[in-house]
Order: C-alpha cells, then structure tokens, then sequence
C-alpha cells in the first residue's frame, strides 16, 4: 500500500466563491457557495492555526476571488502567525496599491496573477468582462515590492495562436515565475470544452514555443507549463495522490481533496468547524476513499505506474467514464480511452473560429 | 556554471527559509519547497546579500573538514546553480 503523507503540506484556501470575473475555463464547481454561507474571519484563522501545527508548510488563498474578501489582510497575517507560506492566487481585482501594501506588511509571500491572454480584447472576452488593464496594473505595483509575483496565463484554443505575445508580455512584466497553463476541463472548462480544448497542431506548436521560451529564460524567470492531459499518453499524478499531499477548503469550510471532488456520488465531506483538521486528514472518509491501492481497478492495479500516477484523476474518471475508481480514461492503457479519442476526432476535425468570430461560450455565474 | 567568488547570493524575493522552530527546515517559494539538511541548510542559511560565494565556499570546508576541500566547493556551486535555475537567488 502507498505510505500517506502523514499531514498535508499544502492547503488551498478557497475563502469565496464570489468573483468580478466569469472566465468561461473556470474551475470552480457549477453550483456556488454563496455569501452567507462563508466561513468567518476566526474560523478561518483557527483552521490555519490548526494547518500550521500540522505540519502544512503553504497556503494558497484563491476562490473565487480572494480579494472578494474584505479580510483578507487579517487572514494572510493569520497565515503568518501560523508559520505558514501565504500565496495569493488572483485577477487582481479589486486592488489598489493602499491596499497591496498592507498585504505585503501583513507578510503576503507571493501573488500568483492570472491572465486571460496578452491582448486586452480576447482577454476581456474570456473574462466575461474589462480586467485586463488592471491586472498590468497589477504587475507592476507587485514588481516594485518584495514579494515573488507569478503570472498565470490560461491558454486554450481560442488564444493558442497568441502565445508568442503572451511570451514577449512575460519578459516584459519579468516576473519571478510564470505558468502557462493549459485548460484542464473540469467545472465551467468542462461545460465550455469544445470550445476550449486546442487542436493537436496548436499544441505541438505551443509545446515547441514553451520549450524554447524554459531554456531562454532559465535562471531569470522560471517557467512552467501543463499539458492538457486529453492529449497526453498516461495521466497525471492529480493533485500528487488522492489525499497525499494537499487538502482543499471550500468557502463554507468542506475539506475536500480537491476542488473537483463533490462530482463524485457518495463521498461524505467534513466540515472544519466541526472537526479537527488533523482528524479530517485521517480519518475522514471521503479522504481515505482512495487513498492506497486496494480500490484500484485493473489496469492500474497491477501497472508500474501506479505509485507515479495513481492511476490518474478520479474526478475525471467520472466525469468521462461514470465510474469514479475507473482508470482515468485519459490513459493509454484504459479501455475507456476512445471516449477522450472521439472528443479529440471532433476538436481536430473543427476549423478553429476565426479571431473575429463570436463564440456562444457559456460564462461563469456569481454565487447567490 | 561558475558564479563569481565574490557576488554575494541572497535569497530572491518570496523565497525564505521557514522558522527556525519549525522541523524540518525548508526553503519555501512560490509552489515549491525544497527540504534542507545539513549542508544545504548551512548554505541557505548564508545566502543573505553579505556572504560572499567565496566566504559559502571557505565556511563550509571549515565545517566538513573532512570532506575534500574541492568536492565541497564542487558541490557547493552546484548547489548555488540549482537554487539559481529555480529562481531562488540573486547575486549582487
């Protein structure tokens, strides 16, 4: 059996639900915790009092959108007094630099800005409204302080064909770290897929760009990039193990395992207010579901890879074969496997929409 | 890749040791934390914009004066190299 990281070492700190922007990737679930049902100011800091004892060595503070939340302040300085790293994971809106500067002094370790692409039009289009001016804002006030800053560019096939650019913006902001993440499909990304997933022409091509973009900035700003698992030969280690190493919190306080994890039927998710954080790591069921190997089905059973990959992503196993411990069916070796190659047959087979074209995209809502 | 003997490495911005309470010790940045013992914990710990790379290297022979001299200098900028690929320095 796979040993289990005795505590979690990272938390995700989905604090709200609620958003200014409605990116149509967005993997947040369809159904949104709304306000009233937030987890206050002090049970918050409780829970990362009790992550810090633990053991947890960071916090990533994300949502919806993190800065929705007028404590947030009082929550990275929590974070602190807990010995833990505080990220924020953001689209930098609302922000100002008043309000920067006491995140940073509340001793803000890293900001983790997201953007939509590297022009303002197709930009705001994703993000089902005007952000992008203000997350270049954004940036700079973040490079004029001490804290890393990251920039997250999602891409997909709808601003694949700008990814040069979205290159040249990074070595033009220079921040410390930027990720280009392609669209994993879970939530509104999910609802949103054909529109989203690129063609393997677009992919091979952004591959080639990323490769060249890692090696010319290495030791200046580190690069990192994800590969749209639907297109990859086996699948990803999802969230390095189902229970291994991260713990995520939703807005009203669930412990989850990840942030995809109430799609799958019959799992049971604590609540931190009700439990102790150390226990829920433990001993809750929805964390122990499929920890180890003995819930395994074949291949994965008897597969070398089993201690690299876990078999995959539960989540998606549900979402694309019904069966939750089914081999993700993104792997090459599952027998569900023409399913991802049929949805693949379709986005190839699709001319890509021209840049001026209209696309009736489904857009992420607000919480009640 | 050799660096300058007498730059003087500091960690970069949101890079940081944990507290000195915590066990184990380890150097945090954004999503990543890589675990300190020993010898890379002693180097870490003098990455602070006043050691010189020559002084890491001179420190370090001292304390492991059993190792060779030239397999702790060896390592040492190997070390500085891989903390440097992962952005984790700067070099004034």
């Amino acid at each position: 059996m796979n040993g289990t990281v005795s505590h979690p070492l990272a938390l995700v700190a989905e604090i709200t639900h609620r958003c200014p922007l409605h990116c149509v990737y967005c993997s947040n679930p369809l159904k949104l915790s709304g306000r009233v049902r937030e987890l206050s100011t002090s049970a918050w800091s409780r829970v990362l009092g009790e992550a810090g004892k633990l053991g947890v060595l960071q916090v990533d503070f994300t949502g919806g959108e993190p800065l929705a939340r007028p404590d947030l302040v009082g929550l990275v300085r929590a974070a602190r007094s807990a010995g833990l790293y505080a990220s924020l994971i953001t689209s930098g809106t609302p922000l100002d630099e008043k309000r920067l500067d006491e995140l940073v002094k509340a001793g803000l370790d890293h900001l983790q800005l997201s953007f939509q692409g590297a022009r303002e039009e197709i930009a705001d289009e994703i993000a089902g409204t005007k952000a992008h001016a203000q997350k270049l804002r954004v940036a700079e006030w973040v490079k004029r302080r001490r804290i890393a800053l990251t920039l997250n560019f999602v891409i997909h096939r709808r601003n694949l064909e700008r990814l040069e650019e979205m290159v040249e913006l990074t070595k033009a902001i220079a921040p410390s770290r930027v990720e280009f993440a392609h669209v994993q499909y879970y939530g509104w990304a999910f609802a949103n897929r054909e529109a989203l997933l690129p063609t393997r022409g677009q992919l091979d091509r952004s591959l080639e760009i990323l490769k060249r973009a890692e090696e010319e900035l290495r030791g200046r700003i580190r690069v990192e990039y994800v590969v749209p698992d639907y297109y990859a030969k086996y699948p990803k280690a999802c969230m390095g193990g189902w229970g291994r190493k991260i713990m995520l919190i939703t807005p009203a306080g669930e412990a989850l395992p990840c942030h995809a994890a109430k799609v799958i039927p019959g799992l049971t998710f604590e609540n931190v207010e009700a439990r102790p954080l150390r226990e829920i790591w433990e001993d809750s069921g929805a964390f122990r579901k499929f920890r180890g190997e003995e819930w395994m089905q074949e291949p994965c059973r008897t597969c070398d890879r089993r201690a690299q990959d876990f078999g995959g992503c539960r989540c998606q196993a549900l979402l694309l074969a019904g069966d939750a411990a089914a081999t993700d069916p993104v792997c090459s070796l599952s027998p569900q496997r023409p399913r991802v190659d049929a949805i693949l047959t379709e986005v190839n087979a699709a001319p890509l929409a021209p840049a001026s074209s209209k696309i009736e995209w489904l857009y992420r809502t607000n919480p009640a | 890749m050799t660096q300058d003997p007498n730059s003087r490495p500091r960690l970069a911005p949101g890079c940081r040791l944990n507290e000195k309470t915590q066990q184990p010790r380890v150097l945090l940045m954004p999503e990543r934390a890589l675990r300190l013992n020993g010898p890379s914990l002693e180097i870490v710990e003098r990455c602070d914009g006043k050691h010189t790379v020559q002084q890491i290297i001179s420190d370090l022979q001292r304390i492991y004066s059993r190792a060779e001299p030239e397999r702790v200098e060896k390592d040492i900028l190997g070390y500085l190299d891989l903390l440097k690929n992962e952005r984790a320095l700067e070099f004034e």
